[in-house]
């Protein structure tokens, strides 16, 4: 299908360009608002592939839930004395390198393994009012083969949120004292 | 012609355009409503002047804000000051997309449309966010922190209400919910022996908080904050604010009208015998009687172009009359009068809110999201779930 990699590479440029203006960018607020650019493309790469689901959860949880809360914070931080710090710490090489070793990484696996990425099951994407059954394939997965993995996730936010309740109550006891 | 219109795209994209084209005349007609039936609750007329009893008032209100200054404040970040509104507005009426308007138009029935809706909302709240802190004023950015805080606390209870529908009715595509709830034979607010009123109490809950009307209107609370988070917006982009905010309403409503009161249903979906006088006499009478209202009126006007303007209305609503008189028509536009209907009620009860209920302080505020909201939809979702396995089993 030429639409669909049209479509592709429109989003690859989205995401790579947003990716590279949220780290340059000098204003905070900026950042995430490219930020969120880069979500959203990411989500539409999922829209492609024919994951509805996904792309409809990563956009209510990291832009919905994650960057509202983001913005929240970086609001309060005044823009001005953000902007005059540095943007780039002593790291540089060091960052360097260990990007190019992902990178790396990343073009032995997918140049290894290009045969297996196109199996029986990721077939013709379907035509316009087509239904796929893909929230429910997701669910059925989730809850039967990898539910051990799901319920730790779960418990493991939850010791995250108690975790962030008993901290900030140590801190209202401290100062009330 | 035939050929050019069996294509599946066209029907949408005609739909689209009539969607964008017509909305911002309904998002101004819905404001001249919630001016009247304020004015009403509080014992005036409200607009009286621009036609007759007000009827042309939206017209030139959106005049005057397509007219007005735009202001940008000078120490402003102008790049996301224009973003704002933007986005607002785009997320807001990208909903519409898979809004069920009746069995036969909608733009497009996808397998996630809820999870669409919502996410959209999502999105448009970064508008108002970022609005109010680009604009560089105190005032905007404590409606922004209101408006971020209330977003995140009133969504949990509104996905918790939504995934109790959702369960109910097996599927995330609006067509499908709608199929569903004929197919079980009940609204969605009735069905599990009533417990299912839970949820629907809720989301209309946190709807009402979700799109920042009264009792929840922290984020632009005019008594504390000016207009909180568009203090410093003026002209069409107040306007877009302004569009993105009725639009958000429309789209929490149908939200609540497919999920709960069986969308473009009639009522009592599977009573044949109701079919004549639910489907035929219910809404050819309802218009009938308003056009003799419009009729009534027109010896009162004292102005010549008045008269006219209320003939005309008398016109059009007999038109409307005789449109669900006729079979032909009737079964095209029927689905639409109910979803429309059901839409105008849960508009007014919002208006109705606005009216009655005295605004919540911050800390109530939260205090009902945190402690009362979300335990109650936790518990009504597990007790909806555990009673529907116990019925089908």
């Amino acid at each position: 299908m030429l639409i669909d990699t049209v479509l592709f590479y429109v989003l690859a440029v989205l995401i790579l360009g947003s990716a590279i203006m949220t780290i340059t960018r000098r204003n905070v607020v900026h950042s995430a608002v490219w930020l969120i650019s880069t979500l959203l493309g990411v989500a539409g790469v999922f829209l492609l592939q024919g994951a509805e689901f996904l792309a409809g959860v990563q956009i209510i949880v990291y832009i919905g839930g994650i960057m509202v809360l983001f913005l929240f914070v970086i609001m309060l931080v005044p823009v001005q004395e953000e902007a005059a710090q540095r943007r780039f710490s002593n790291q540089k090489w060091l960052a360097f390198a260990c990007a190019a070793g992902v990178f790396a990484m990343l073009a032995v696996i997918v140049v290894r393994g290009v045969g297996a990425l196109s199996h029986p099951g990721m077939a013709e994407p379907a035509g316009l009012g087509s239904l796929t059954k893909n929230s429910e394939s997701v669910g059925l997965v989730l809850f039967s083969e990898y539910l051990l993995p799901f319920e730790l996730a779960s418990v493991l936010l939850l010791v995250a949120i108690i975790g962030a309740i008993v901290m900030s109550k140590a801190r209202t006891r401290e100062t009330e004292s | 012609m035939e050929q050019l219109l069996a294509n599946p795209y066209v029907q949408p994209l005609i739909l689209t355009a009539v969607i964008i084209l017509v909305f911002p005349l309904v998002a101004g007609y819905i404001v001249l409503a919630e001016r009247k039936v304020l004015a009403d609750l509080q014992v005036r007329l409200g607009p009286m002047r621009v036609g007759p009893y007000g009827v042309l008032q939206p017209l030139a209100d959106a005049l005057k804000l397509m007219l007005k200054e735009d202001i940008i404040p000078s120490r402003a970040d102008k790049w996301i000051f224009w973003l704002a509104p933007v986005l607002s507005t785009f997320t807001a009426l990208s909903a519409f997309a898979v809004l069920p308007l009746s069995d036969r138009f909608y733009v497009a029935d996808v397998n996630i449309g809820i999870l669409f809706i919502l996410a959209m909302s999502s999105i448009g709240a970064l508008g108002l966010i970022l609005g109010g802190w680009s604009a560089n004023s105190k005032y905007s950015l404590m409606g922004s922190l209101r408006a971020a805080a209330q977003m995140v606390s009133y969504e949990v209870p509104l996905g918790f209400a939504t995934v109790t529908a959702i369960m109910c009715a097996g599927t995330l595509s609006m067509q499908g919910v709608i199929q569903s709830q004929f197919e079980r034979g009940v609204w969605g607010a009735f069905d599990n022996f009533g417990l299912m009123l839970i949820p629907t109490a809720l989301f209309i809950i946190a709807g009402t908080a979700e799109t920042n009307r009264a009792p929840f209107d922290l984020p632009e609370a005019e008594s504390e904050l000016v207009a909180g988070f568009h203090t410093e917006y003026s002209g069409f982009r107040w306007a877009l604010f302004f569009l993105a905010e009725y639009a958000a309403i429309v789209v929490i409503s149908s939200l609540c009208v497919t999920l709960f009161f069986g969308g473009w249903l009639r009522p009592f979906p599977n009573v044949a015998f109701l079919e004549l006088p639910l489907s035929t006499v219910f809404p050819v009478a309802l218009f009938a009687l308003i056009a003799l209202g419009c009729l009534k009126g027109v010896p009162r006007q004292a102005i010549f172009g008045f008269k006219l303007v209320m003939l005309a209305l008398t016109g059009a609503f007999l038109l409307l009359a005789a449109m669900f008189a006729l079979p032909v028509t009737n079964e095209i536009v029927i689905g639409l009068f109910w979803f429309v209907l059901k839409l105008a009620v849960m508009v007014y009860l919002f208006i109705w809110y606005r009216g009655t209920f005295p605004r919540f302080r911050y800390d109530q505020l939260m205090d009902v999201g945190w402690k009362w909201l979300i335990p109650i939809s936790m518990g009504g979702l597990i007790l909806n779930g555990v009673v529907q396995l116990l019925a089908r089993s």
